[in-house]
């Protein structure tokens, strides 16, 4: 088994490059997917631990967190629709009603 | 050679990160990202949590990709290639670099704490991690476990409505 630091560090450099593409980019789907990256490297870190500290616990809530990413894509993308069938696009610039 | 293999496997997770973020075609986005979870389910395997990346494969590369992938190609979007993909990338990416810089330097200053648990390698090895999981699930985390299937259900109701022009 490596070392547990190294899997953090894995998971902390997964985490900051979904944290950049959600910041930067433009297509909504895109970003969606960086926050399903995100998700997985706290998952990565949920695991590691979880084997490190000898408890289950961990390895549970990774479950319950793949869950909530399954309903949270069915609901998102259903709003992608939506959103594409009202502006004919999926740029969230165009999306500005609400910007300050 | 497991040093050898981690390290193997980290580089292909970190490119195929990077490209999520930088591919101009979202279905080349999607096939980067599946390329992530296979490689977080090899981690999962190396971890000593089969279950775990089973489920991963199934749940994640097998079906939220999949809905991902068909609702790119449902929409069919033009990819205009003059037309900026990005925006404030460079405040985005000092953002992304103090949120490593800060995990980081937590990660290197810090230690883990000692193992408490009851749960080693060979007691998961020799009971089997699946069954040790689902004891787990269904006696502590019962009431956790039944109120995901409502959630899901609540999806499944909120995807069908928002999807539908008319209802």
């Amino acid at each position: 088994m490596a070392n547990l630091n190294s899997y953090l560090i894995i998971s902390a450099i997964l985490f900051s490059i979904g944290t950049v593409g959600v910041l930067t980019r433009k297509n909504a789907i895109v970003i969606f997917m960086c926050i399903e990256l995100m998700l997985n490297a706290v998952n990565l870190t949920f695991v590691a631990l979880s084997r490190h500290l000898g408890n289950l616990d961990g390895q549970v809530f990774v479950f319950f967190i793949m869950t909530v990413a399954a309903a949270e894509a069915a609901v998102g993308l259903a709003l992608m629709i939506s959103f594409y069938n009202n502006k004919e696009s999926i740029d969230v610039d165009d999306v500005h009603l609400m910007k300050w | 050679m497991e040093t050898i293999f981690f390290a193997i496997v980290s580089l292909v997770a970190i490119v195929s990160a990077i490209l999520v973020v930088t591919c101009k075609n979202p279905i080349n986005s999607a096939l980067s990202l599946i390329m992530t979870f296979f490689c977080l389910a090899t981690y999962y395997v190396m971890l000593d949590a089969p279950f775990m990346a089973a489920v991963q494969v199934m749940v994640y590369a097998g079906a939220i990709m999949v809905l991902m992938v068909f609702t790119i190609m449902l929409l069919n979007i033009r990819v205009d290639a003059n037309k900026k993909q990005s925006h404030s990338v460079i405040l985005g990416s000092i953002i992304g670099l103090f949120t490593l810089l800060n995990t980081v330097i937590m990660l290197v200053k810090s230690r883990a704490a000692a193992p408490t648990g009851p749960y080693s390698g060979d007691m998961i090895k020799t009971i089997g991690h699946t069954e040790l999981i689902g004891r787990e699930m269904f006696t502590n985390f019962l009431l956790p476990f039944e109120i995901t299937s409502i959630l899901l259900l609540v999806a499944i109701v909120g995807a069908v409505i928002l999807a539908k022009k008319k209802i």
